[in-house]
């Protein structure tokens, strides 16, 4: 009889392990979690990654500063423009060159539409991780007119390549200025939707709030930046606080919130999509006239030295370290991706809570795989 | 012998009369049966195929999107043509998987979805069984579809079709409850649980305009109760699909999947249409006391349409919601039928049985 409670006892307590990923509908990309659940309950989760790794940084080491560009952007896809401006801002602090205001002014307008498309891309597969799969409709409806100005001045829809050591490759387009202008219009009279359609709905806010608490001690530590960051009250916007391009130029709100948990990583990312508005609106009709490029030599080399420049990506610090020897090629690059970070968090979030609330969790991160494994 | 779209009574009873004159007793009872069965089965067929493309469509219409338009004129043949795709589909063997059970689950949740509907008056004469006990009967009956749910959980040798299976188990039992104490309210109003009679009671109102509030009530919660007990959004906890990829069906295929798709939709036709028999009358057109002229037009529209059309907005409504609203955590749905919709309903239980014993309904 004794016998019998003991392995009833112990079939009470045995965990199991599921494997969410890498193939898996929630993780958004090959990313494998190893989650040990007992019934619903997540006890832990071990997150693997490596299953896209395509060692970009090693391939750096042989590739000239124009040609690395091309590289960054496959990082995080959906902050290629910023990516790329974090390789030009080295090269060119590096080599002490001053780029015309007007290429300032069209990386930051570039970067901010970008940032806009990537959290309007992030709430459709928020929505579409909590189960309301009309989120992603709405989402890509507004992302659509962004890729399509995207498009016309760089030629590309996603992965730009359109900054160069020097300033950008090309000119804007004479509809771009008539185009962005058109769209902001546009998307303030659609963001308040997203408000009405998700963030007022008593289901998500059942799910989101006190859900996953990051707080801001936790936070720095484990360098979780970005708007997950800021949620938990992590002062990291990088354009506010070392301001590059044309950020020292614009007004804009740093959106900080002390809560830290789900519901606030969501907000944050709402409340960024309306200042990225801002800046465009100031940025937008004061674009100076000059060049877009500064002549370089096609073969930059670096003086020798240690180089490192950070950039506030989409979803967090963006950083590029370079160790020149002097040579055509980076002799050492190190990517600070703000997802591996972020990633690094999810244990601590989730554990304790159900597994879909995981889901959601990872979902209020905003992974991008490929800036994970690199 | 009269053919009466409005009352196919004497019709019925015409072919009744026909096969037992010209055939042995057993005879004409095996064609009767089959006839019935053959009406069923096609019935079920057209129904799904039809409500497959309609969820396509109104979805669509959501989400800003156009849907099917390339299989047909608008994409009415789609669903066809899926269903002819996933009738070749290979059915996948799994390894160490419950051979019998895997095999007999879809089954027993298309079974269930097919006895329930066998209850259902679609029109004065189109009724196959007219039980004194119908609802009982068909509360009992749609509940025996989770035990296919169960078992496709537990047979797949799945840990995702396992919890789906979990939390559809612990979601039917608990939202069974919801249900059935929302349709006793509407017996204690009507004072039969022979579906005929309550439509019939309808016929001078129906009983959300007549049942007061309690009636009202009693309707909403029906509605949340039973698209929780068919598995659909925002309660599709069971198959949630970005938590548990396809959860208790991951596993099948072909025609297999096929039957739980298929009875997802017939079990949401089902509850729909005893939502717009219980409470919006049925087969009973549209009557407002007085306007006569109003009245004999609503007349002209048979019986059969007035059913569908009552059950078509039901079914949207739902689908209105699955597209619109997040999905549910498992405790807090739980916890809104435990701790919310059940003593909501039993206290209006009390009220209903209230106001029919003072008599204070129309």
């Amino acid at each position: 009889m004794e016998d019998l409670f003991i392995i009833s006892d112990a079939i009470q307590e045995e965990e199991y392990i599921i494997n969410m990923g890498p193939q898996h509908p929630s993780t958004h990309g090959v990313l494998r979690f190893k989650v040990s659940l007992k019934g619903e309950t997540v006890l832990g989760v071990e997150p693997h990654c490596g299953y896209i790794h395509r060692g970009i940084e090693k391939m750096c080491e042989r590739l000239t500063y124009q040609q690395v560009i091309h590289l960054t952007d496959r990082l995080d896809y959906l902050s290629a423009h910023i990516n790329n401006e974090a390789v030009c801002l080295l090269v060119e602090n590096a080599l002490q060159i001053e780029v015309p205001e007007r290429v300032k002014y069209i990386r930051t307008i570039l970067s901010e539409l970008s940032r806009l498309a990537s959290h309007q891309l992030w709430w459709c597969a928020f929505g579409m991780d909590l189960g309301a799969l009309t989120t992603y409709f709405y989402g890509l409806r507004d992302r659509e007119p962004i890729l399509d100005i995207f498009e016309e001045t760089t030629g590309a829809r996603l992965l730009q390549s359109f900054n160069c050591p020097g300033g950008l490759m090309n000119d804007i387009h004479p509809n771009f200025i008539k185009r962005v202008k058109d769209y902001i219009v546009y998307f303030r009279k659609k963001l308040p939707e997203y408000d009405e359609l998700l963030t007022g709905n008593v289901i998500l806010q059942e799910r989101t709030n006190d859900i996953g608490f990051l707080t801001l001690e936790d936070a720095i530590s484990y360098g979780v930046t970005g708007p997950s960051g800021r949620a938990s009250g992590f002062a990291c916007d990088v354009r506010k606080h070392h301001p590059y391009s044309a950020y020292d130029k614009v007004e804009f709100k740093e959106i900080l919130f002390d809560k830290g948990d789900t519901f606030h990583r969501y907000k944050a990312r709402v409340e960024e999509m309306w200042e990225s508005l801002k800046i465009i609106e100031q940025l937008i009709d004061n674009i100076p006239e000059g060049d877009f490029v500064v002549k370089m030599k096609p073969i930059i080399r670096l003086p020798e030295g240690e180089y490192y420049q950070r950039v506030e990506a989409c979803r967090g610090e963006f950083g590029v370290y370079v160790l020149s020897t002097g040579d055509k090629y980076p002799y050492r690059v190190k990517f600070r991706s703000p997802n591996f970070s972020n990633l690094s968090a999810i244990n601590l979030l989730s554990a304790g809570h159900k597994i879909a609330d995981l889901v959601a969790i990872s979902g209020s991160l905003d992974l991008v795989i490929p800036d994970i494994d690199r | 012998m009269t053919f009466n779209i409005y009352d196919l009574t004497s019709f019925n009873q015409w072919v009744d009369k026909t096969l037992y004159d010209s055939l042995p007793a057993f005879w004409a009872m095996i064609i009767e049966m089959t006839l019935i069965g053959v009406a069923f089965l096609l019935f079920y067929a057209l129904i799904g195929l039809f409500l497959v493309y309609a969820e396509r469509k109104v979805c669509a219409f959501i989400q800003n999107r156009v849907g099917p338009n390339r299989v047909g004129p608008y994409g009415i043949f789609q669903t066809i043509a899926d269903f002819i795709k996933l009738l070749m589909k290979e059915l996948i063997p799994i390894n160490k998987a419950d051979k019998f059970l895997f095999n007999l689950a879809p089954f027993i949740v298309i079974i269930a979805s097919f006895m329930a509907i066998a209850a259902i008056p679609f029109g004065l004469g189109l009724h196959a069984i007219d039980f004194n006990i119908g609802v009982f009967y068909v509360m009992a009956v749609s509940s025996l579809g989770v035990i296919g749910v169960l078992l496709a959980g537990w047979s797949s040798n799945n840990k995702y079709s396992l919890i789906g299976a979990m939390r559809s188990g612990a979601q039917i039992v608990s939202y069974e409850l919801s249900v059935g104490l929302s349709m006793v309210t509407i017996v204690i109003l009507a004072g039969s649980m022979q579906l005929s009679t309550i439509v019939e009671a309808q016929r001078d109102g129906w009983f959300i305009f007549t049942g007061h509030v309690p009636a009202l009530i009693a309707f909403l919660i029906f509605i949340i109760a039973s698209t929780a007990e068919t598995n659909r959004g925002p309660f599709d906890l069971a198959e949630a699909e970005s938590e548990l990829t396809a959860g208790y069906h991951t596993e099948y295929s072909g025609i297999k999947f096929a039957f739980f798709f298929l009875a997802e939709y017939m079990n949401m036709f089902i509850v729909a249409s005893i939502a717009a028999t219980l409470f919006w009358g049925g087969w009973m057109p549209l009557h407002i006391g007085g306007w006569a002229g109003f009245n004999t037009v609503m007349d002209y529209i048979p019986p059969f349409f007035w059913y569908m059309g009552k059950t078509m907005v039901v079914i949207f409504i739902m689908m209105w919601f699955k597209w619109t609203f997040p999905r549910l955590r498992i405790d807090q749905l739980l916890k809104l039928e435990w701790k919310y919709l059940l003593p909501i309903n039993l206290f209006n239980i009390i009220l209903m049985a209230l106001i029919v014993l003072l008599g204070w309904h129309f």
